[in-house]
C-alpha cells in the first residue's frame, strides 16, 4: 500500500538553516545537512529545502547546498527557492536533486513548467502554490502572500498539471502558522481535480491534523517545518498514530 | 571496480553518491571497454524509454549491456530498459528479461506516477536479496511497470497490479524503486547486489 509521505521543510539562507530549531541531540542546528540527516533517521520520507538566500550568489549556493545534501541524504529530497530558469535547474539535477520546486517563476511565466518537464520529466518538477481565500474564492498569491495575482487556485493547479507539473506543494496562507489544521477542503478539490500527488502544507499543529488532512484532506503528503523543529511531534510518534488510524505509513 | 553507466538519463549521481557512502570504488562511464572490465555494472535511470533506448543504440552501448556477463544491477528505468519491449513510447528495449513495460491504468483514482513509499514483498524462491527487505517499504517513482513473471524477485501492488519491484535473471539484477533513496533498507539491497 502507498504510504502517505510526512516532510519536514528546512528554510536555508546561506547555507543554514533559518528559524529556530530545537532538535534533539543536534550539535549544529544550523547545519542543513545534519538536520536533514536527523529527521532521515527519525523517519522523514523525504525532505525540502527552501533557499531564501536574496544575494546573487544564490545559484552558487543552492548547487553546492544539493550536492551536499545529495551526498550524505539516502532519502528524496526536494530544492526550491528562487529558481527562474533552465539553468538554475540544471546544476540542481547536476548536483544530486531528486526535485525542484518552482513558485513565483511558473506564475509569471507558466511555460517555464513545459520546459522543466520537458528537459528533465514531470517527476522532477514540483510546482508550489501559496493560496488566500478571498472575496469568496481562493486565489493564488506571491511573496509569501504579500502578492495577489488574477489566478485562481482551482485553474492554476490544473494548468500547471497540464504543463507537466509532476506534484503541486499547496500552501494555505490562512492556514499557515495557526497551527489549527490544514485547508482540507480546498486539498480535497484538488485531489479529486487532479491525477497528480499533492503535497499539504500550512497548518500543522499536532498529530490530528495530519490524520484529517490524509483523510478528510486526501493529501498524498502532509508538510511541517516547526512543529518538527521543536520537537512538538516527533516523526515517529506521528506515524505510530497515523498507522493506528489505519493510515498507511512508512513504519520508522 | 563498479561501473555506473553514464548514458542521457537523469540524476546518475544519487546512485554514485550511494557508492561513496558504502565506500566502494566506482566509476561513472560510458567507454565500452571499463564497463566490460568492471567487477560489477549499475544501469542507473530517470527517463524516457524511446528517447533513452534510442541513445543506448546510437552509442553502442545497448550491445555492451546485452553481452554483460559479470553482476549488472538495473535500477527503475534501467530496470524497464532491460525488458523486451516498453509501451512507453512502443520502444523495442535490450530484452535481457522477456517481460514486458505497460502503462499504470488507475482503477480507483490512484495518482500517476506511482510516487513515494512503497512495500516491498520478496517471493518465497529468491535467492539474493537480505531476508529483511522482505516487507520493507523503498521509494518509487515511475508511471510504468514491469508485469511480474518468471523473473519477479519480488512484487509490489498499485492500481489493482502486482508488479515487478525486483527482478533476476542469471547476471542480471534489477529493481523498479530506488534503492539508492530508500534509505537503510535501500543501501542493504545495494550491498545484497554487491555481494552477489
Amino acid at each position: 500500500m502507498l504510504a502517505k509521505r510526512i516532510i519536514p521543510c528546512l528554510d536555508i539562507k546561506d547555507g543554514r538553516t533559518v528559524k529556530g530549531v530545537n532538535f534533539v541531540n543536534l550539535r549544529d542546528a544550523g547545519d542543513p545537512v545534519e538536520l536533514g540527516a536527523k529527521y532521515s533517521l527519525a523517519g522523514a520520507d523525504e525532505l525540502v529545502f527552501l533557499d531564501i538566500t536574496a544575494t546573487h550568489e544564490r545559484r552558487k549556493t543552492l548547487a553546492d547546498l544539493a550536492r551536499d545534501i545529495a551526498r550524505h541524504l539516502n532519502i528524496p529530497f526536494t530544492i526550491g527557492g528562487g529558481i527562474k530558469s533552465l539553468t538554475d535547474v540544471d546544476v540542481l539535477l547536476d548536483a544530486g536533486a531528486d526535485k525542484v520546486s518552482i513558485n513565483s517563476a511558473a506564475v509569471r511565466r507558466p511555460e517555464l513548467i513545459d520546459e522543466l518537464a520537458y528537459a528533465f520529466g514531470n517527476q522532477f518538477v514540483v510546482v508550489a502554490v501559496d493560496a488566500k481565500f478571498v472575496d469568496g474564492d481562493w486565489y493564488v498569491h506571491l511573496n509569501g502572500g504579500r502578492i495577489k495575482t488574477a489566478h485562481k487556485l482551482y485553474d492554476w493547479v490544473g494548468e500547471a498539471q497540464e504543463r507537466g507539473a509532476g506534484e503541486i506543494l499547496f500552501t494555505s496562507m490562512d492556514h499557515d502558522g495557526t497551527k489549527a489544521g490544514f485547508a482540507n477542503a480546498a486539498l480535497a478539490r484538488m485531489s479529486d481535480q487532479l491525477s497528480i500527488p499533492i503535497i499539504a502544507s500550512g497548518g500543522a499543529g499536532n498529530k490530528e491534523h495530519f490524520a484529517e488532512v490524509f483523510t478528510t484532506g486526501k493529501a498524498d503528503a502532509g508538510l511541517a517545518a516547526s512543529i518538527f523543529h521543536f520537537g512538538e511531534v516527533g516523526i515517529g510518534e506521528l506515524k505510530t498514530y497515523l498507522s493506528g488510524e489505519g493510515i498507511a505509513v512508512r513504519p520508522v | 571496480m563498479v561501473a555506473i553507466i553514464n548514458y542521457n538519463a537523469g540524476n546518475i549521481r544519487s546512485v554514485l553518491y550511494a557508492l561513496e557512502r558504502i565506500g566502494v570504488a566506482h566509476e561513472l562511464t560510458a567507454d565500452h571497454a571499463k564497463i566490460r572490465a568492471a567487477d560489477k555494472v549499475i544501469f542507473p535511470g530517470v527517463g524516457a524509454a524511446a528517447s533513452t533506448m534510442a541513445h543506448l543504440n546510437q552509442t553502442g552501448l545497448s550491445e555492451v549491456i546485452r553481452s554483460l556477463t559479470q553482476p549488472v544491477f538495473g535500477v527503475c528505468v534501467g530496470m524497464q530498459l532491460l525488458c523486451s519491449h516498453s509501451e512507453e513510447g512502443d520502444v523495442p528495449c535490450l530484452g535481457v528479461f522477456p517481460e514486458r513495460v505497460r502503462q499504470f491504468r488507475p482503477v480507483t483514482g490512484e495518482k500517476v506516477p506511482h510516487m513515494g513509499w512503497n512495500d516491498v514483498q520478496l517471493r518465497p524462491d529468491h535467492n539474493w536479496v537480505s531476508p529483511e527487505v522482505d516487507g520493507s517499504y523503498c521509494y518509487y517513482v515511475h508511471s510504468y511497470y514491469v508485469e511480474a513473471g518468471p523473473d519477479t524477485v519480488a512484487t509490489t501492488t498499485y492500481c489493482g497490479t502486482d508488479f515487478a519491484a525486483m527482478m533476476q535473471r542469471d547476471n542480471f539484477y534489477a529493481a523498479q524503486f530506488h534503492p539508492e533513496k530508500s534509505a537503510q533498507v535501500g543501501e542493504r539491497i545495494i550491498r545484497d547486489f554487491l555481494a552477489v
